[in-house]
């Protein structure tokens, strides 16, 4: 009758949970960007290995300082910060000078994350966010591309990565022989040049730094889903869009505009569609809602590349379906149980996400 | 299509699938749980009015003596669960944590403890009324955790009309493993309740709907179907909440009742299996409840098992027969999903307990702190009636109360926590739910 006697706990129900945390999905996130990271490192050498330790730990220690500096409980230990950060570093072009990758960092973090509420509040991807900083304010440092598996990339870093802040980056180590390494995208665009079928899936290709690769990337994309930590719709959305507007327009001037494989595995699409679009705070919550949201990531992505200045729109494409990620959220409530038809649309708006 | 190739056994759309933790329990057969020096019989164990008592302080009564007649329509009568002496008749505690009112009774420790009979309830030969009566008097009441009047479901509204009675043995809730051994060991008690809730309702066919991790007990039943009734057992996906009335009905007959509405708006009524069983067995004899079947289950319990125990029993007295662990730390009454954890163990079992479960601190250690929602849309996916319980839980922790219910249809809510389950942020969803209900009544309330 002893042990009867002591205080029980009280919870309300239920009072067993799935056992799945914040942090274990960010967690997995980061293994499942692993392979990416590793190619990364193997196309673009210690310089890669250097601007995406200094891209995460810029963005971790962001968050600390800022939670810090709040007067918050510092919310690194969730794991979204390194997330962040590493995404944000695969995005960036080999060879960044370093000073600026510090400085897109912080931006994503504390204009992309913290400004909004912090991790759940955040309306864009904080990577992306970051990396459009930088897009706007040194368009050419971003679009200049150290080449692929330079011969020399595990012994020097490219003369760019230590340009001190506010100078002109060096390129001409890089290239020594006047030639950066432009990538697919551009050559396609501006030179009308295609790459070979192989080269392109593999990686073996200038561009962004964890964006080359496409099959590591969709490796590390099917191991999520298949731990239900990644919504497949999104990805299947933006690929099935893409794919048949690229054959429509290939089919209809194959000179000009490029064909599915090229569009699938060409620039940011990649990583874009698997790890960024797929973003769960900034992407729609209803499983109409995420197809609808990759259908329109996908078009404005075709739009950009097609009839764009730029030879890239990943970055623009899914910026743009995360601001309407509400809206569409909104508008595809489903059918509670028991009811004839969805929700009021316009009467449900207008309390959606305040 | 990949469909046809594995084999899915029908369910409604969502949900999510707990362990089950069934395999403590589900291989121990019925036992007789002893009496206690005092039972404690709540005049409201039922959903509906209190039971008016017809015995007086200091009377000797026989087990199963009418102690309380129903004191309304939606309210049963109640029995005496032993042979004893009325102590007194006053406040008791109760699980919702007020004083209720009720009869404490003295077993007689020399009592050979035979029930006694009443009026027999003939099959053949009573009207639907008649049954509907029989039941009331018996006490019956939901088994399955609900303790609604069951005479009060039978009882067709006016303009409708039943075709299908569905026999709810689900027991989707971890652990408890009640209606399973019920459906074992009391096949014939059920088939002759089957008879008894065809009549009362008029329905045409019975639907045995059994989760597909009981596939023993679906056997069982199949083997002794009783001729001439339209009685088929079904198999169903093994998912959390499946046992829900309205998302059995779906399961089974692939229909929605709306919103607010009863299952007769779809032609059916639902009645648990233990519930059937029960009608089988008491009816003939002209009985009322005075026992019923618990699970007393979990990693605190020293003699977990499936016991009929007598109605009153007080769970200080049931959980120090069981024995528990010297690191209990919480005991909650039902399963682990929809159970309500217990303050304190000075209530009494009643007709809607289904059982008991007892966690250790080794369980109950590891519950994490609240972090913000990521708007991950495991909730969206889990609610079985397609509710948005992120939004929810954010319009809540606003307070929009009315927005949540003009809007977001917080009202249709049954609180089956697979929301709170599956949320990797560890948001009490389904707590603000519960508040929230509250709250917009009370401002609802003001003029």
């Amino acid at each position: 009758m002893n042990d009867l006697r002591k205080t029980l706990e009280i919870s309300t129900s239920p009072h067993i949970a799935s056992g799945r945390s914040v942090e274990d999905i960010m967690r997995n996130v980061v293994w499942a960007l692993l392979p990416a990271t590793a190619f990364a490192i193997y196309a673009f050498g210690i310089g890669a290995l250097l601007t995406l330790s200094v891209a995460t730990l810029t963005c971790v220690a962001t968050e600390h300082l800022l939670c810090r500096g709040g007067g918050r409980r510092s919310t690194v230990g969730d794991w979204s910060a390194v997330v962040t950060g590493l995404l944000y570093g695969l995005t960036l072009p080999p060879g960044l000078p370093l000073w600026m990758v510090v400085g897109g960092g912080v931006v994503a973090l504390a204009l992309g994350k913290y400004l909004f509420g912090g991790l759940g509040y955040n309306a864009f991807n904080p990577a992306l966010v970051g990396r459009a900083f930088l897009q706007a304010a040194f368009p050419a440092a971003m679009t200049t591309w150290t080449p692929a598996l330079a011969p020399e990339r595990f012994q020097v870093l490219p003369s760019s990565t230590l340009t001190l802040p506010f100078m002109t980056p060096d390129y001409s180590l890089t290239a020594a022989d006047g030639v950066t390494g432009a990538t697919p995208l551009a050559l396609m665009k501006f030179d009308q040049q295609p790459t070979g079928t192989y080269d392109l899936a593999f990686g073996f290709t200038g561009g962004s730094m964890g964006e080359t690769c496409g099959v590591l990337i969709l490796l590390g994309g099917i191991w999520l889903v298949a731990r239900k930590m990644m919504n497949w719709r999104i990805p299947a959305a933006i690929f099935g869009t893409v794919i048949i507007l690229s054959a429509l327009f290939n089919g209809l001037d194959p000179a000009r505009y490029p064909g599915p494989w090229f569009t699938l595995f060409s620039g940011g699409l990649m990583l874009g569609a698997v790890f960024m679009a797929t973003d769960m705070v900034a992407s729609p919550m209803t499983s109409l809602g995420v197809v609808i949201y990759g259908i329109v990531i996908g078009a404005l992505i075709i739009v950009i590349r097609f009839w764009g200045g730029m030879p890239e729109g990943v970055m623009y494409a899914i910026l743009l379906g995360n601001a309407l990620s509400p809206h569409i959220d909104a508008l595809t409530q489903p059918r509670v149980f028991g009811y004839k038809s969805g929700l009021k649309s316009e009467r449900y708006h207008e309390d959606y996400r305040q | 299509m990949a469909g046809h190739f594995v084999h899915r056994d029908p369910s409604f759309a969502h949900g999510v699938h707990p362990p089950m933790s069934k395999e403590q329990t589900r291989g121990l057969a019925i036992r007789q749980f002893p009496f206690a020096p005092v039972m404690n019989i709540p005049l409201a164990q039922h959903i509906g009015e209190a039971a008016v008592p017809v015995v007086r302080e200091g009377q000797e009564v026989e087990r199963g003596q009418l102690l309380a007649e129903p004191g309304g329509f939606v309210s049963v009568a109640m029995h005496a669960p032993a042979s004893g002496l009325i102590q007194r008749i006053g406040l008791m505690p109760s699980i919702a944590g007020k004083m209720v009112t009720g009869i404490y009774l003295k077993p007689f420790p020399g009592s050979t403890q035979e029930v006694s009979s009443g009026t027999p309830c003939d099959l053949d030969s009573a009207t639907a009324d008649e049954i509907i009566t029989a039941i009331q008097r018996a006490g019956i009441v939901g088994l399955g955790g609900a303790a609604f009047p069951t005479h009060v479901k039978l009882k067709v509204p006016a303009g409708h009309s039943v075709d299908t009675l569905i026999l709810n043995g689900v027991e989707c809730e971890p652990y408890l493993t009640t209606d399973y051994r019920v459906m074992l060991e009391q096949r014939h008690d059920i088939f002759t309740g089957i008879g008894y809730l065809l009549k009362a309702t008029g329905a045409r066919r019975a639907i045995i709907g059994i989760e597909a991790n009981k596939q023993d007990a679906a056997t069982a039943l199949r083997a002794a179907l009783p001729r001439g009734h339209h009685v088929s057992v079904e198999l169903l996906e093994v998912k959390y909440p499946q046992g829900a009335e309205k998302l059995l009905i779906k399961a089974l007959l692939n229909r929605d009742v709306p919103s607010g509405g009863l299952p007769a708006d779809v032609q059916a009524v639902v009645v648990n299996v233990a519930t059937a069983a029960e009608v089988g067995r008491l009816l003939p004899l002209g009985r009322g409840i005075q026992e019923r079947v618990i699970t007393i289950a979990g990693p605190a319990i020293k003699k977990p098992g499936n016991y009929r125990i007598p109605v009153g029993t007080p769970l200080r007295f049931a959980l120090d027969y069981v024995g528990v662990e010297k690191d209990l730390s919480q005991v909650f009454l039902g399963g682990p999903m929809m159970g309500a954890a217990l303050p304190s163990l000075d209530i009494p079992i009643t007709k809607g307990t289904s059982g008991f479960v007892a966690f250790t601190e080794r369980e109950t250690g590891g519950r994490r702190r609240e972090s913000p929602c990521i708007r991950c849309a495991y909730c969206v996916d889990a609610c079985p009636l397609f509710l948005n319980p992120s939004q929810l839980g954010l319009l809540a922790r606003n307070e929009q109360y009315e927005t949540m219910v003009e809007k977001f249809h917080l009202m249709d809510c049954f609180e089956c926590g697979a929301c709170s389950y599956v949320c990797p942020s560890h948001i009490p969803l389904v707590q603000y739910f519960r508040a929230a209900k509250v709250m917009a009544k009370k401002r609802r309330g003001k003029p």
